[in-house]
């Protein structure tokens, strides 16, 4: 990983196209690699969805606010911690040596938001039921809480850490002090999950620029390495998938793991950039990835090990809670966090000394997919 | 014909009339784009009746419709500039169906317009119009024809059609 750029992330844009958006994100994320897309760059991947762009087949749209025309480039229709598997991958052929990903929100484009997560489930099976999309995530929460050892209070207590973190980042539009009472009194949308534990949407874009080991010492002092980087898909039957364990995290996860040579992860890892775009899965997460000591994320989180001066700091960012749901760049968002942090360059809330981290995505309702990436200083 | 198949063959009656069980969705796909700061003035400037394009500074290529940035240096583009309403016919084509397919009484004509004063072939896709069939021609020279200031709205309709001139 050598070069970071983004743009964002306040509620709405509207001086912005998104291509005017992604171009500036890219500008600074091409000056801090230190390259020229149009001669450095070999390959482009942009993660997106046509139905969040309002644009069909908009991977036609992509090249050129990236630098990417008559180039190499390909769209990922996912979050952009898949792009970075798939830059990965381009990279370890031996063909390309400086990859760049891109992903952004331009969610305050979209009048519908619940209509295109709605149009995401199944025809025929699911959809004529038309319920509001988000009652899947209240069904997860309650077999959640039902099987594991955490309760309301604790995904409270996420919205309060997660909005707390978010008043040190400096683009976060959501930060601010709330209290466990608050999200507990906060109007129940989805039993048992409340208005408090819905992550808002933000826009913004990120751009990172990847290359190979030989052209990233060349480019930088201080490179951040991808030691391993995974990705699953659980079913896509809600009956069938795991709603009370996020499967998909923890093979991904292990996929992950393995590839970095890395155990006993929750001793090891520095700090975790995790997916919270609803506070019941920051825990369910946590757990997945092998990062609260089994089903005990919820009394880690009371104990304080994931607070900011905690053992394993957990979104110190603020995650999606407190910086806003980035849509297909949620996952991009936390791995450009930990590089951050791995860098030395957090600001205010940077975790001292962190060198190893984990950043893990999920693609949101109504998938059961996510990807996970281990970067190392 | 005369082959036998086997099953029960549906008809378009069938389906109309309930026959056959379906499953019917309306997509809830609703948008507002930003057009940005270069689109945006580019509109703006259509409704006082005005082109308007913008330079790249690097080369001094000036992009019409504006662009905020330059696709070959990446760079921020430059200061905008107010072009003529005139151009040249680089392509176009005779439209005799509708957007549904069904045959048009009158076809319409669509060109592809390079404005005078932007770079090499940038310009407009736009209806021509006050022109005969066998008259069309690439290289012709064609002059912006206006809607009337008040019904203008700062959309590319603001402009009817190019007349040769």
């Amino acid at each position: 990983m050598v070069g970071i750029g983004y743009e964002g992330f306040p509620r709405e844009t509207p001086h912005y196209s998104f291509k005017e958006l992604t171009f500036e994100a890219a500008l600074k994320a091409y000056e801090d690699a230190g390259v020229d897309p149009r001669k450095d760059v070999d390959s482009f991947v942009v993660c997106e969805e046509d139905y969040w762009a309002g644009w069909s087949i908009s991977d036609e749209g992509a090249p050129d606010q990236l630098g990417g025309v008559l180039r190499p480039l390909h769209t990922v229709s996912g979050d952009g911690l898949n792009g970075v598997a798939n830059a990965f991958m381009q990279i370890k052929t031996g063909y390309f040596d400086v990859v760049v990903v891109e992903a952004h929100s331009k969610a305050s484009d979209i009048l519908t938001y619940e209509g295109i997560l709605t149009f995401a489930f199944d025809p025929l099976f699911y959809r004529l039921l038309n319920a509001h999309p988000h009652f899947l995530a209240g069904l997860e929460m309650d077999a959640f809480l039902e099987d594991h050892e955490n309760t309301e209070e604790d995904c409270a207590e996420v919205v309060r850490k997660n909005r707390e973190n978010a008043r040190h980042h400096e683009a976060a539009s959501f930060g601010g002090q709330t209290s466990v009472q608050e999200v507990m009194d906060s109007e129940v949308l989805f039993r048992p999950l409340k208005a408090a534990e819905i992550s808002p949407l933000a826009d913004g874009s990120i751009v990172l620029v990847l290359a190979s080991a030989e052209k990233a010492r060349e480019l930088t002092d201080q490179p951040i390495w991808i030691r391993g980087i995974g990705w699953s898909s659980d079913s896509p039957w809600l009956e069938t998938r795991s709603l009370a364990e996020a499967r998909y995290a923890r093979w991904a996860a292990d996929q992950a793991y393995r590839m970095a040579g890395l155990e006993r992860p929750r001793r090891r890892v520095h700090v975790a950039e995790v997916d919270d775009r609803f506070a019941y899965k920051e825990l369910q997460h946590l757990e997945a990835l092998g990062l609260a000591g089994g089903n005990r994320a919820g009394a880690l989180l009371r104990e304080g090990f994931y607070e900011m001066k905690g053992d394993l700091p957990a979104n110190p960012s603020g995650g999606s809670l407190g910086v806003g749901n980035l849509l297909e760049a949620s996952g991009l968002f936390r791995v450009m966090e930990i590089v951050r942090q791995l860098r030395g360059q957090a600001g205010e809330h940077q975790v001292e000394g962190a060198t190893l981290g984990v950043a893990q995505s999920w693609r949101g309702i109504p998938t059961a997919t996510g990807g996970v990436a281990v970067l190392e200083a | 014909m005369g082959r036998k198949w086997r099953g029960t063959p549906l008809t378009a009656a069938d389906i109309a009339e309930g026959r056959v069980a379906t499953a019917e969705w309306r997509p809830e796909a609703k948008y507002a784009w930003s057009a940005g700061e270069s689109i945006g003035r580019f509109l703006e400037e259509l409704q006082e009746g005005h082109l308007v394009g913008r330079k790249c500074d690097v080369d001094d290529t000036v992009f019409f419709p504006p662009r905020s940035f330059c696709q070959e240096h990446f760079v921020r583009a430059g200061e905008f500039v107010r072009l003529k309403n005139t151009g040249k016919v680089e392509t176009y084509s005779v439209s005799y169906l509708d957007t549904d397919a069904r045959r048009l009484e009158e076809p319409v004509y669509v060109g592809v317009i390079s404005i005078d004063g932007a770079a090499e072939g940038m310009g407009f896709m736009h209806f021509l119009g006050e022109v005969e069939e066998k008259d069309l021609a690439i290289g012709m020279r064609v002059k912006a024809v206006w809607k009337p200031k008040k019904e203008r709205m700062g959309a590319v309709t603001d402009i009817l059609y190019f007349k040769p001139v």
